[in-house]
């Protein structure tokens, strides 16, 4: 695809302060009705970033483009009818309500005073509309909550009417309704509106599913760029984040702490799920744990990956064989104790009964609860 | 969009032109000789009657009278900027050193000109306390670069202040004795010895000033809600810095230039306007402080008169006493929502 397709794109451009270079030969793009997101550690460079391809900073090298034209060749207005953002710098809202914040994005629209027409309060209405916080209109900005403001200042980002929305972690400090409530929002509009997105996210979960492009940033250049399943993979977003304590689950999304060290001293037999919450119970308290016999393509497998000392597994769809059952047996020999999670054993994990009919015989054996 | 708001916009502009008709009467009937009124409305309609009544009206009261107005005005609008500028509540050309600076040159020019029998135009004065201002104002900008509390630049512009204000005694103590008398009344803050040549420089600067504000009001707005989204709107911070300081500096060294420092007027009336309207809105704020600035000035231009007669108070101890607790509620109020 030509970059002329694009809504917005760099070429080659250099960020940083005072003209000492942050981050070099940043290429980053996006269409009309997409959302690109950047990810990576704090201080690395996101907000920098964001800030020099909305003209708060210059650009130390490179072009940006916008519309096909440069970032440097559009006036003001021009631009504040093409870009709208919603930043982290607190709003100074002297005596404003609601309805007062987002009017002001229709500045670039209004005369010399000013002043605001009805059809420009139908836009306003409009916005806060569908930002679900129409009833917020005559409140004082101050007196509302997090989540509310954030969305108040989307639909002022909104009644801007721009071809492309720049947010700085949008997501900060809002619990996690109000996080999940934001971003459909912002999904909603893209679709509708046609708008491109450019913005910085911290949950790595919700990056990943609700972007098109994620661009990693760390280091001197751009790490990484891609679709996010080129760029959430377990490995990378450790090496990323620099994760040395825990682990991160791509597959999931989530995230684990760092495991007890340790040699094994529980045997967690377990599948099918029924072992995770037994997981978390242990690696709060500090108890390093064995697992199995798991099969490769059971999710307890990627908990236990995660979070116990060791994990004897099998591979997928095939009955647990008499090897692993041994090798199971070793480790469980040496526990001082073992948990049973499972109360049925289908004819693929028959070893398991195996392992738990010998762990009561070795009088290891206690209830689930742990 | 709002009726309710749009009735008390409308109440508090009449509220404040009612009032300033009433002081406005109040001020030309009083002093230390009594006039009927009648005898007033005579003199003032038909510009006939008594002498010497005739010259207490139109050489002495009513100059001193349009004084307070514009200067007044002057000063609240340009707190007014002055507030905006900074995102400081207790900014205003008082507290900032900016009048201090002004009279520091003005003293000095008045001082070497009055030694060398040169008397000083209404333009030269104006211009003198204009480059005190900037003096002044340099200071502030540069050490609101270093520090960004709100309490710290009001410290650093009260510390200008007095540090002008030590120069400019000293200055007046060993200057020749002649006018002095002027220089030192001057020098706490008066409307009075106003000529209508005076009221005609300082009604075309400040009002020019002020239209030029007003016109502003749309960057005025979009700049109130931070520097960022200023820019966003697409407002050229740069160039409207410049102007933001250029005007409140104009405005303030007016005022400096002809009736001396006059404290918290500029901080005090720009928050009870806001108060009343409910509202920062510029467009409406503007004009609102120009009159709340010309009723508080003639307010207490009164009392400085009236109250002690003949003997006259520097009017900044009046506005002090009413303008200060006003700055102390602000305060207060700020720490409990910040």
């Amino acid at each position: 695809m030509s970059r002329e397709e694009y809504y917005f794109h760099t070429e080659k451009m250099t960020v940083g302060y005072d003209g000492k270079p942050l981050i070099r030969d940043i290429e980053m793009c996006v269409k009309r009705g997409q959302i690109l997101t950047l990810i990576g550690p704090n201080g690395g460079g996101k907000s920098t970033i964001l800030k020099s391809i909305t003209r708060q900073m210059k650009t130390i090298g490179g072009t940006v483009y916008l519309d096909g034209r440069t970032l440097q060749e559009l006036s003001g207005r021009e631009l504040s009818q093409k870009l709208a953002v919603v930043l982290t710098e607190r709003m100074r809202s002297e005596l404003m309500t609601c309805g007062d914040v987002v009017a002001t994005g229709r500045y670039p629209y209004t005369g010399a005073l000013g002043i605001l027409t009805e059809e420009d309060w139908a836009k306003v209405r409009e916005a806060m509309d569908l930002v679900h916080a129409l009833e917020l209109q005559e409140r004082d900005f101050h007196a509302i909550s997090d989540g509310q403001r954030q969305r108040v200042l989307l639909a002022r980002a909104i009644c801007q009417e721009p071809e492309i929305i720049v947010l700085d972690e949008p997501t900060s400090y809002l619990d996690i309704r109000h996080k999940l409530e934001l971003l459909t929002i912002l999904k909603q509009m893209v679709a509708q509106r046609r708008v491109a997105v450019v913005m910085s996210l911290h949950e790595l979960d919700l990056a990943q599913k609700i972007s098109d492009f994620v661009l990693c940033v760390h280091g001197e250049y751009i790490d990484r760029a891609g679709t996010p399943e080129e760029v959430f993979t377990s490995e990378y977003i450790c090496r990323l984040y620099g994760i040395t304590r825990g682990s991160y689950d791509a597959l999931f999304g989530s995230v684990e702490m760092e495991r007890a060290p340790g040699a094994p001293q529980v045997f967690v037999i377990c599948g099918g799920g029924s072992g995770i919450p037994v997981f978390r119970a242990l690696q709060r308290k500090g108890i390093p744990f064995a697992a199995g016999v798991l099969h490769r393509s059971d999710i307890d497998y990627e908990a236990a990956r995660a979070l116990a000392s060791a994990v004897i597994a099998e591979e997928a769809y095939e009955p647990v064989g008499g090897a692993r059952v041994q090798e199971a047996l070793e480790v469980l020999r040496s526990c001082r104790k073992a948990i049973c999670c499972l109360d049925s054993f289908g004819t693929m994990n028959a070893g398991n009964r195996l392992l738990r009919d010998e762990a009561r015989r070795l009088g290891l054996l206690e209830d689930a609860a742990v | 969009m709002n009726k309710k708001a749009y009735r008390r916009y409308a109440v508090s502009f009449a509220a404040l032109a009612l009032l300033l008709a009433a002081l406005l009467v109040w001020n030309i009937n009083s002093g230390s000789v009594s006039l009927s009124v009648r005898e007033i409305f005579h003199i003032l309609v038909f510009r006939g009657g008594d002498e010497t009544a005739y010259n207490i009206i139109w050489q002495i009261r009513l100059p001193r009278i349009l004084a307070a107005i514009i200067l007044g005005g002057a000063l609240s609008v340009s707190g007014f900027l002055l507030q905006t500028f900074f995102g400081n509540p207790i900014a205003g050309p008082f507290v900032l050193g900016i009048s201090s600076g002004s009279k520091l040159v003005v003293a000095l020019v008045m001082v070497y000109l009055l030694g060398r029998s040169v008397t000083i135009s209404s333009a030269g004065m104006i211009a003198a306390a204009f480059v005190g201002a900037m003096i002044s104002m340099g200071f502030v900008l540069l050490f609101s670069r270093k520090i960004s509390r709100m309490s710290m630049l009001v410290i650093s512009g009260v510390m200008i202040g007095y540090i002008c204000s030590a120069i400019t005694d000293f200055v007046v103590t060993f200057a020749d004795d002649s006018n002095i008398v002027n220089l030192h009344n001057w020098s706490l803050g008066s409307f009075s010895g106003m000529t209508w040549g005076n009221v005609t420089v300082m009604a075309a600067v400040v009002g020019l000033a002020s239209a030029v504000t007003f016109l502003m009001s749309k960057p005025i707005s979009a700049y109130q809600l931070g520097e960022v989204y200023a820019q966003n709107l697409g407002v050229n911070i740069r160039l409207f810095r410049v102007a933001l300081i250029l005007l409140s500096s104009v405005l303030s060294a007016c005022v400096t230039a002809f009736a001396g420092p006059i404290s918290f007027v500029g901080i005090a009336v720009p928050h009870l306007v806001k108060s009343m309207l409910k509202t920062a809105k510029p467009l409406l704020v503007i004009p609102a402080c120009f009159l709340g600035g010309a009723v508080f000035c003639l307010f207490c231009d009164l009392i400085a008169r009236t109250m002690f007669a003949p003997t006259e108070l520097s009017i900044s101890s009046v506005t002090a006493v009413f303008g200060a607790p006003v700055v102390i509620y602000i305060m207060v109020r700020r720490r409990k929502t910040v």
